[in-house]
């Protein structure tokens, strides 16, 4: 089963990534491009009956740092 | 005193941190290898040194901080023991949440390297009584993921515990409150991005950074 993981940076934690490209787009002509946040697409092949506890479990664990980003799992 | 150096793949100032240690106590600290599971029988110090543990997969430090000798690390710090974190050491400490926050890439983008004025803010903690409060003291930083963050309350209650235990004196890596060296609650666990073993010689510049290891190891002058 693949299962798919977006960590992204809390709203409101700086995100120079996404600044750093925000202004490459501005760079290439790109007008209208309000704000830019870059994170993370894991994607894990799990045993079909892994449950939601240990997907989330692998996530605060270790797939995110909570102190600074969130995380959002989809299954298929 | 029986001091620990934490080697991780890819950690690459070690054999610094070893060296500085070695000054300071007489004897060579037990080089301890990031997949054992315990550490040398009555070590009383550890360092985490800097460089690039994993390669910085995931996140810097994010790795490290689950292998197995970090149980053994967070067990000793539990129990009292002084543990030093100095760059990717500190990121390891953070990730391992023995101590509080994150250091993320820093503010400008660009790979910090150059001699930096601290302020000390607590000269009371065990690694930081050769200093004066309010001195301002000249160490190194090499780093890409020094800038501190944490929220606004957990800013708050470190400041308040008197839990910063350095800050920089002119703008670095966009820290939060200029936030350069972190103490956990006990005080007996330090995080810091400044590289203390990368002055302790004369010829390295300047020596500010060996009077926090006399401090730590129990040998003031």
């Amino acid at each position: 089963m693949k299962v798919n993981v977006y960590v992204t940076l809390k709203p409101g934690v700086l995100d120079p990534q996404g600044k750093a490209i925000h202004h490459a787009l501005e760079g290439l002509g790109f007008g209208g491009v309000a704000d830019v946040r870059a994170g993370r697409f894991i994607e894990l092949d799990v045993a079909d009956g892994t449950s939601d506890a240990d997907l989330d479990a692998m996530c605060a664990k270790l797939l995110a740092n909570t102190v600074i980003e969130n995380y959002r799992i989809e299954r298929p | 005193m029986k001091t620990a150096v934490i080697v991780f793949p890819g950690s690459n100032c070690d054999r610094d941190m070893a060296v500085a240690l070695e000054q300071v106590t007489g004897r060579a600290p037990a080089m301890v290898w990031h997949r054992e599971t315990e550490l040398p029988d009555g070590t009383d110090f550890i360092a985490l040194p800097g460089g690039f543990s994993y390669g910085d997969y995931l996140r810097s430090g994010a790795m490290a901080a689950r292998s197995p000798i970090l149980r053994a690390v967070a067990d000793a710090a539990g129990r009292g023991v002084p543990v030093l974190g100095v760059c990717n050491g500190f990121q390891v400490l953070t990730e391992a949440q023995l101590l509080p926050g994150a250091l993320m890439r820093n503010a400008g983008l660009n790979f910090v390297c150059r001699t930096v004025p601290l302020k000390v803010e607590n000269s009371q903690s065990l690694f930081t009584a050769s200093y004066k409060a309010g001195e301002e003291i000249n160490i190194p930083v090499a780093h890409h993921d020094g800038n501190y963050f944490a929220d606004t309350a957990t800013l708050d209650r470190i400041e308040g515990e008197g839990r910063v235990a350095f800050r920089y004196a002119d703008s670095v890596n966009g820290s939060a409150r200029a936030i350069a060296g972190v103490l956990n609650d006990a005080g007996n666990v330090l995080g810091m991005m400044p590289h203390p073993e990368r002055a302790i010689d004369r010829a390295h510049g300047g020596t500010d950074g060996l009077r926090l290891f006399e401090a730590a190891l129990g040998v003031l002058a």
